[in-house]
């Protein structure tokens, strides 16, 4: 079984659990307040640190490079409440471009 | 019919589909079939998490990616032991069930006073859930024709997205302080840690929740 298919199938299945466990085991009883707000927490900050790291990683070096312009382009998108795609698609082309530009 | 539920998701499975185009086309680019697309899809159903899987994987390992994903879904604990009344029958509807409460019919389906409405939470996620899975398997089909994700700037276009996926994470202030935590610890860790490893790390930010 290929590495993808490894992590396909167990996310999944961690996911289906996870999402489960409370309609399936807890019903009606509600976790202490302190942990909801600990585990409400986990996905801005992984997602902040997903933003981090792809924009200015490469391997284990931090590097500035084209990506961070998209970036500051997506930021002022979404400012402007540009839908996701437009933001996305933007971020690509921001990126493209200034490697066109830097490497010729 | 939890009609109500399906007339107020539409126009959270339009932002969901985009979402869904975008990460059946980046997966495709980075080496994904478009079955591992669809099983993903229907098994998992949460953007944030399956985004996180495959970047990590592209230069992290296997289980980082794993966790990372798992990480991002911790949050479906609590909101799945809220909506639990919600949800009725035998075990196995439950856990069929509760598959379909995500952000969006979570919200939709939330009477605001900590109760549920059954057939608005579950019509919203039945919508998103269809809205999730054909968005991801179409954009996979239509990224096979795509060129060199590096010429196409795809890698920056990851970044973005997370973005786009934080903004909507973030509801107060304590948000966006584990958001800023977390990416400094992650730019932190990363000159020593194995790739993969700083997301991991980045989860001590969420303990600012103990701060009052």
């Amino acid at each position: 079984m290929s590495t993808t298919w490894l992590v396909v199938l167990a996310v999944g299945a961690a996911t289906v659990l996870i999402k489960g466990a409370g309609p399936v085991l807890l019903g009606g009883r509600a976790l202490p307040g302190r942990l909801t707000t600990l585990l409400r927490l986990l996905a801005p900050a992984v997602l902040a640190a997903l933003v981090a790291t792809q924009v200015v990683v490469s391997g284990s070096r931090l590097v500035v490079d084209e990506r961070l312009l998209a970036l500051a382009v997506a930021f002022v998108a979404l400012l402007l409440r540009a839908p996701v795609l437009v933001v996305v698609i933007l971020a690509a082309l921001v990126t493209a471009l200034a490697r066109l530009v830097t490497s010729g | 019919m939890p009609r109500s539920g399906i007339r107020l998701a539409i126009p959270f499975a339009v932002a969901v589909a985009a979402f869904g185009l975008a990460f059946g086309a980046l997966a495709r680019t980075m080496g994904m079939t478009t079955l591992m697309v669809f099983v993903m899809s229907a098994l998992t159903f949460a953007g944030s998490a399956q985004f996180a899987a495959i970047s990590v994987l592209r230069d992290g390992s296997a289980a980082a990616a794993i966790l990372a994903a798992i990480l991002l879904n911790g949050r479906y604990l609590p909101m799945g032991i809220a909506s639990a009344s919600a949800i009725r029958g035998p075990w196995w509807r439950r856990l069929l069930l509760a598959q379909l409460v995500v952000d969006e019919s979570w919200a939709i389906g939330h009477r605001g006073d900590g109760t549920f409405d059954p057939r608005r939470l579950l019509g919203a996620g039945a919508l998103l859930y269809a809205a999730w899975v054909v968005s991801t398997v179409v954009g996979s089909i239509a990224g096979a024709f795509l060129g060199d994700p590096h010429t196409l700037g795809l890698d920056g276009a990851f970044p973005a997205l997370f973005l786009a996926l934080m903004w909507t994470q973030i509801h107060d202030r304590r948000g966006a302080l584990a958001a800023a935590l977390g990416a400094a610890i992650a730019i932190v860790t990363t000159p020593f840690a194995p790739p993969g490893v700083p997301i991991i790390a980045a989860t001590l930010a969420c303990l600012i929740g103990l701060v009052r």
